[in-house]
C-alpha cells in the first residue's frame, strides 16, 4: 500500500568530492545508491572514514566545506535535491528532515533550557506561538518517554542523564513531524540498557508514524536488532546492500564478511578475532620474544598466585554545602568491592557508565586515594590504610592504558621520546642508545615499523595510536596493565587487531591484565575471570565461561539480554 | 570543601597579597629620592631639615615607619601629600571620577566594537572586511599607547581641530562626583583619550570573540541547530554568540583592573586630571604618600577583581548549580 507514496529518500549514484589544497580531489563517497520507504529503517554501516556520515550530511545539505556533490541524485519525498541550494524544492531541514546526532552530551546547547531548544524549531518552521509550541513540546517529551515532562521543560541539559538528553534530541528532531530522520550513531555514546530503550523508541517511531530512518552506525548488533535493510560501505563505496537478514547471515563481499566476522561474539569464545591479513608474525613475534626475556630478567615468574587484591574498597566523592558543618552530599562511587587478580590472567571488570569501574582502575594505578579498604600488590599495600609510597619498582609494576588514544599521547613529542620516557625514568637502559633499541623493539612488538619513532602522534590513526599507548605501557616492563576501555573508541576491525595484540602480548610476556570495559562481548573474548559491577557494588564474579553461560545474578542476566547481537536478527524467524 | 571555607581562604589570600603589596610599595619608595631635599628651601639649615625629617617621622627605623604606615593605612588615613599638603585620600577621591569615567568609556567602546567585529571575522574569515580588520587589529595590538594618543591628537585636534587635545573640558560637580558626561565639551574631551585607552582592549576582545566564536560554531550543538533548519541569524547571534561571550565576560572583568593601571600613559598624553596623572606628578616630586597610596589602590583593585572572579567561578560552575536544583 506504500507503493503509492514516493520513497522518503532515494539516493542514486551519489558521489561526494572534497577538492584538496594541492589541486587533487578526494572522493569521500562514490556511486552510492539506496532507497528508504516510509516506515523503514535503513542502516548504513561501515568503519570510520567509510563515507557513511558523509551521505547523511549530503542528504541534510550539511556537507562540510569544500565538500560537494559531484554526481548522482538525491530525492527526498520524491522531490529532487538541488546541490546548489543545499536542499530539495519544498523540503525544509528541521521540518521535513529531522536529525539525531551521536553524542547527546554535546548536541544540546548548555546555556539554553530544554523548552527553548524544543520550541525554537517549531516556532521557526510551524510559526507556532509560545503557548502552543510549549504544549507541543510537552506532548513530544511524553511521546519519547521522559518522566515528569512538565519539570524537564525547565531543565538545562546538564541536569538530564545521557539517555534523557538523547530523548530530548529525538523529540527535537520529531518536533515538526518529519518524514525522514537521519540518525548518525544515535546510541553509540549510551549504555546498553539506555541503548535498548532508544532503539525501541526509534523502531516504534518508524512503525507507528511511518517515518523513514537512515541509521548511520558501526554497530552490527544495533543493525541486527532494528534495521529492515542494510548497506555496508567501505572506503566510500557500497560493498553490499540488501535486507538485514540476508546481508548479515550470508554476506557475499569479502569486506562484508570480514566486518561481520570482526564483531566480538558474545555467544562463544574464539581463540582469536578473525582479521584481514596476518599480523603478529615475523619481526613482531621476534620482538615479543625479546620482551619476554627482558621480563624474565626481573625474576618475576608467572605462578598463578594472586598478584593484585582489592579488599573492601570504598571511594566516596563528597560534594560540599555552603556552610561548614552543613552536610554535603556524599556519593559512593565504589562501595565495598573485593576481588583478586591472579598473575598471568586477564581479569575483566564490566558494568554500565557510572558503576565505578573506572574509579577502581584509578585507585589501582594510584591516581586516586580510596576512602576505605585497601589494594595490595604482591602482599604490599599500595592504596588505602597503611599504604607504602609507590616508588621505583612498585610504581613500575602497574601501568595503564587509557581509553582515548587521541588525548593520551602528548602531541608535541615524537613517538621515540614518548616511548623512551618510562625506560629512562625507571633507568631500564644503561645508555641512550640502549633505550633507543628498546623503543624500536617495543614499536615492532606492537606491529608497527621502527621508523615510527621519528614521527609525531598526529601521523597515526586511532588504532595505531592505541598500539603506541600499549608500547608505552610495556616500556616500563610492568607486571600488571590496567586497560580502561582500551578499544571503545576504535572501529570493530581495529578493535579486533588491538585485542589480538593484547592477547599475543599476554601469551608472550606473561603479563597480567585488568580489563575494564562496558562491552560484554569484548570481555567474553578476552577474559579468564569477570566481575560485574552495578552502582558501585560488585554483583557477581565468576570464571568468564560460567558467567556467560550460566549468569547467576538477575542484573547480569538483564545486561546479557540487552546486548544487541547478531544471533537475533530482525525479520528472521526465531528458532525455538 | 565548603563554599564558606573557599570564600574565607580566598579572602585570607587576598589579605596576604595586600600585605605584601603594602610592604613593597612602602619599601620601594624609600629609595626614589629624599623628600626632605625636595620639600625644604634651598638654603635650609641642617637643623631645619632635621626638624622636617622628624615631623615627617622619617628619623625612625624603617620597621617602625612601616608599622606606623600600616596602622594608619588600616584606619583609612593614607597620609598627607608632601607636595600640596593635603590628605592623600582627598586627592584620590578628587581624581578617581576622571579615571573611572575614562575607563568606562574605554570599556564600552571596546565591547561595542570588539564583539561585532569579532563575530564578523568568525563568520566570514576569508572576507575582505575580516582580513582588513584582522590586519588592523595587529597594528592596534602592537602600537604603544602613547604613539596612538599622539597620532590621534595630531589628526583630530591639531590638523582637523575637531576635538580638544587635553583636559576634561567642562565638568559638572555632583558633590561627591565630578562628571564630564553632562556637558558637550566634557563628552568631546572623553573621545580621544577613550579611544586611545580602548584600542588595545578592543583588539583583545575582538580576537577573543573571534576565536571563541569559531570554536562554538564547530560544536555539535550548533551543527544540531543547523540540522533543525533554524535561521542562520538566529543560530549566530542568539545561540552561538551567547556561548562565545562567557569567557569575554571574565576577561573584560579582569581587564578593567589593567585599564585603570594603564590609564597612566593615556592620562599623561592627554593631560587627563585622573589618578594616573596624579601618580606621575607624585613620582617627579618624590611624593611618597601619594605614590604608595596609588600602588596600594591599584593592588587592591586587582586583588578585589580577581577574588570576585574566583568566587564567581565557584558559583557559576554548573555542577554546583546542578546540586542546588
Amino acid at each position: 500500500m506504500s507503493d503509492l507514496q514516493p520513497p522518503v529518500l532515494a539516493i542514486d549514484g551519489l558521489r561526494v568530492e572534497y577538492p584538496l589544497a594541492n589541486g587533487s580531489v578526494f572522493t569521500a563517497v562514490e556511486h552510492a545508491s539506496l532507497v528508504i520507504q516510509p516506515g523503514e529503517i535503513h542502516a548504513l554501516v561501515g568503519e570510520s572514514g567509510a563515507g557513511k556520515t558523509t551521505i547523511g550530511n549530503a542528504v541534510m545539505g550539511l556537507l562540510e566545506k569544500p565538500g560537494r556533490i559531484a554526481a548522482g541524485t538525491i530525492h527526498i519525498g520524491g522531490k529532487p535535491f538541488d546541490p546548489a541550494k543545499g536542499s530539495a524544492e519544498g523540503v525544509v531541514l528541521g521540518r521535513d528532515v529531522g536529525a539525531v546526532f551521536q553524542d547527546p552530551m554535546t548536541s544540546l546547547n548548555p546555556l539554553f533550557t530544554v523548552e527553548s531548544q524544543l520550541t525554537e524549531t517549531m516556532r521557526a518552521h510551524l510559526k507556532l506561538d509560545r503557548a502552543s509550541a510549549r504544549a507541543r513540546a510537552l506532548q513530544l517529551l511524553e511521546a519519547v518517554g521522559i518522566p515528569e515532562p512538565q519539570r524537564r521543560l525547565k531543565a538545562y541539559p546538564h541536569q538530564l542523564s545521557g539517555g534523557q538528553r538523547q530523548r530530548v534530541v529525538i523529540a527535537a528532531a520529531l518536533s515538526c513531524d518529519p518524514k525522514l530522520v537521519v540518525a548518525d550513531e544515535p546510541t553509540t555514546a549510551l549504555d546498553v540498557s539506555v541503548q535498548a530503550q532508544i532503539l525501541k523508541l526509534l523502531r516504534d517511531l518508524a512503525d507507528e508514524r511511518g517515518i523513514g530512518i537512515l541509521l548511520v552506525t558501526h554497530n552490527m548488533g544495533v543493525v541486527a536488532q532494528i534495521a529492515d535493510r542494510v548497506t555496508i560501505m567501505h572506503r566510500g563505496k557500497v560493498v553490499e546492500s540488501g535486507p538485514t537478514v540476508e546481508v548479515l547471515r550470508r554476506p557475499r563481499a569479502p569486506y562484508a564478511k570480514a566486518l561481520i566476522g570482526a564483531v566480538p561474539r558474545i555467544d562463544a569464545k574464539l581463540d582469536r578475532f578473525p582479521v584481514l591479513g596476518d599480523e603478529g608474525k615475523g619481526r613482531a613475534a621476534e620482538a615479543r620474544a625479546m620482551l619476554r626475556s627482558s621480563a624474565e630478567r626481573t625474576g618475576d615468574a608467572v605462578d598463578g598466585a594472586p598478584i593484585l587484591s582489592v579488599e573492601n574498597l570504598c571511594v566516596e566523592y563528597i560534594t560540599s554545602g555552603w556552610l561548614p558543618g552543613s552536610k554535603g552530599h556524599t556519593f559512593r562511587a565504589v562501595d565495598g568491592v573485593s576481588f583478586s587478580v591472579n598473575s598471568g590472567e586477564v581479569f575483566g571488570l564490566v558494568g554500565e557508565s557510572g558503576c565505578g569501574k573506572t574509579t577502581i582502575a584509578n585507585v589501582v594505578s594510584g591516581l586516586l586515594n580510596p576512602t576505605a579498604g585497601r589494594v595490595t600488590y604482591r602482599g604490599q599495600t599500595v592504596a588505602g590504610e597503611g599504604a607504602i609510597r609507590r616508588i621505583g619498582p612498585l610504581r613500575q609494576a602497574i601501568q595503564m592504558i587509557f581509553q582515548d588514544p587521541y588525548s593520551s599521547l602528548n602531541s608535541r613529542m615524537r613517538i621515540g621520546s614518548i616511548l623512551a620516557e618510562p625506560i629512562l625514568f625507571y633507568r631500564l637502559a644503561s645508555s641512550k642508545a640502549e633505550a633507543e633499541d628498546d623503543v624500536a623493539r617495543l614499536i615492532e612488538a606492537v606491529g608497527l615499523e621502527a621508523e615510527a619513532a621519528q614521527r609525531f602522534p598526529h601521523a597515526f590513526s586511532g588504532g595505531q595510536r592505541q598500539r603506541l599507548s600499549i608500547a608505552r605501557a610495556l616500556g616500563a616492563r610492568p607486571r600488571l596493565i590496567v586497560c580502561d576501555e582500551p578499544t571503545s573508541s576504535l572501529d570493530v576491525s581495529v578493535q579486533a587487531q588491538i585485542l589480538n595484540l593484547l592477547k599475543d602480548l599476554r601469551d608472550a610476556t606473561g603479563l597480567t591484565l585488568l580489563l575494564i570495559s562496558h562491552d560484554l562481548a569484548v570481555v567474553r573474548q578476552m577474559c579468564d575471570r569477570v566481575a560485574v559491577m552495578r552502582q558501585g557494588k560488585l554483583v557477581e564474579e565468576a570464571p568468564s565461561e560460567t558467567l556467560f553461560t550460566a549468569p547467576q545474578h538477575p542484573y547480569t542476566r538483564e545486561l546479557l539480554s540487552l546486548v544487541p547481537t547478531l544471533d537475533r536478527i530482525r525479520g528472521e524467524p526465531q528458532a525455538a | 570543601m565548603h563554599m564558606l571555607k573557599v570564600l574565607l581562604s580566598r579572602l585570607g589570600q587576598a589579605a596576604l597579597v595586600m600585605l605584601v603589596v603594602s610592604a613593597v610599595s612602602f619599601l620601594m619608595f624609600r629609595f626614589v629620592g629624599d623628600p626632605v631635599a625636595t620639600m625644604s628651601r634651598e638654603n635650609a639649615t641642617v637643623e631645619e631639615k632635621a626638624e622636617l625629617r622628624r615631623s615627617l617621622g622619617l628619623d625612625q627605623p624603617v620597621v617602625v615607619q612601616y608599622g606606623r604606615f600600616l596602622a594608619r593605612t588600616l584606619s583609612g588615613d593614607l597620609g598627607i601629600s608632601y607636595r600640596n599638603q593635603r590628605p592623600v585620600t582627598q586627592l584620590i577621591a578628587e581624581r578617581l571620577p576622571a579615571t573611572l569615567e575614562l575607563v568606562i568609556v574605554a570599556t564600552v567602546l571596546s565591547l561595542a566594537l570588539g564583539i561585532p567585529l569579532g563575530v564578523l571575522c568568525a563568520l566570514k574569515p576569508n572576507g575582505i572586511a575580516a582580513r582588513l580588520v584582522q590586519a588592523l587589529s595587529l597594528v592596534g595590538i602592537s602600537t604603544p599607547t602613547f604613539v596612538t594618543g599622539i597620532v590621534l591628537i595630531l589628526v583630530f585636534a591639531v590638523s582637523l581641530g575637531w576635538l580638544p587635545s587635553f583636559g576634561r573640558g567642562q565638568v559638572v560637580d555632583l558633590g561627591w562626583w565630578s562628571t564630564g558626561f553632562l556637558t558637550a565639551s566634557g563628552l568631546k574631551s572623553l573621545l580621544l583619550p577613550g579611544i586611545t585607552l580602548a584600542l588595545y582592549q578592543l583588539t583583545l576582545i575582538m580576537r577573543l570573540v573571534r576565536a571563541e566564536m569559531i570554536d562554538v560554531l564547530s560544536s555539535d550543538y550548533i551543527r544540531f541547530a543547523k540540522a533543525r533548519g533554524l535561521p542562520s541569524r538566529y543560530i549566530h547571534f542568539r545561540l552561538a554568540l551567547r556561548n562565545a561571550l562567557m569567557p569575554v565576560i571574565t576577561v573584560t572583568g579582569l581587564q578593567i583592573g589593567s585599564l585603570i593601571a594603564f590609564a597612566i600613559v593615556t592620562e599623561t598624553v592627554f593631560q587627563w586630571p585622573g589618578m594616573g596623572l596624579l601618580f606621575i606628578q607624585a613620582v617627579s616630586f618624590a611624593d611618597i604618600p601619594v605614590m604608595a597610596a596609588y600602588l596600594l589602590f591599584v593592588g587592591l583593585l586587582f586583588v578585589l577583581i580577581n577574588t570576585v572572579v574566583d568566587i564567581l567561578y565557584a558559583v557559576v560552575d554548573p555542577r554546583l548549580r546542578a546540586r542546588s536544583a
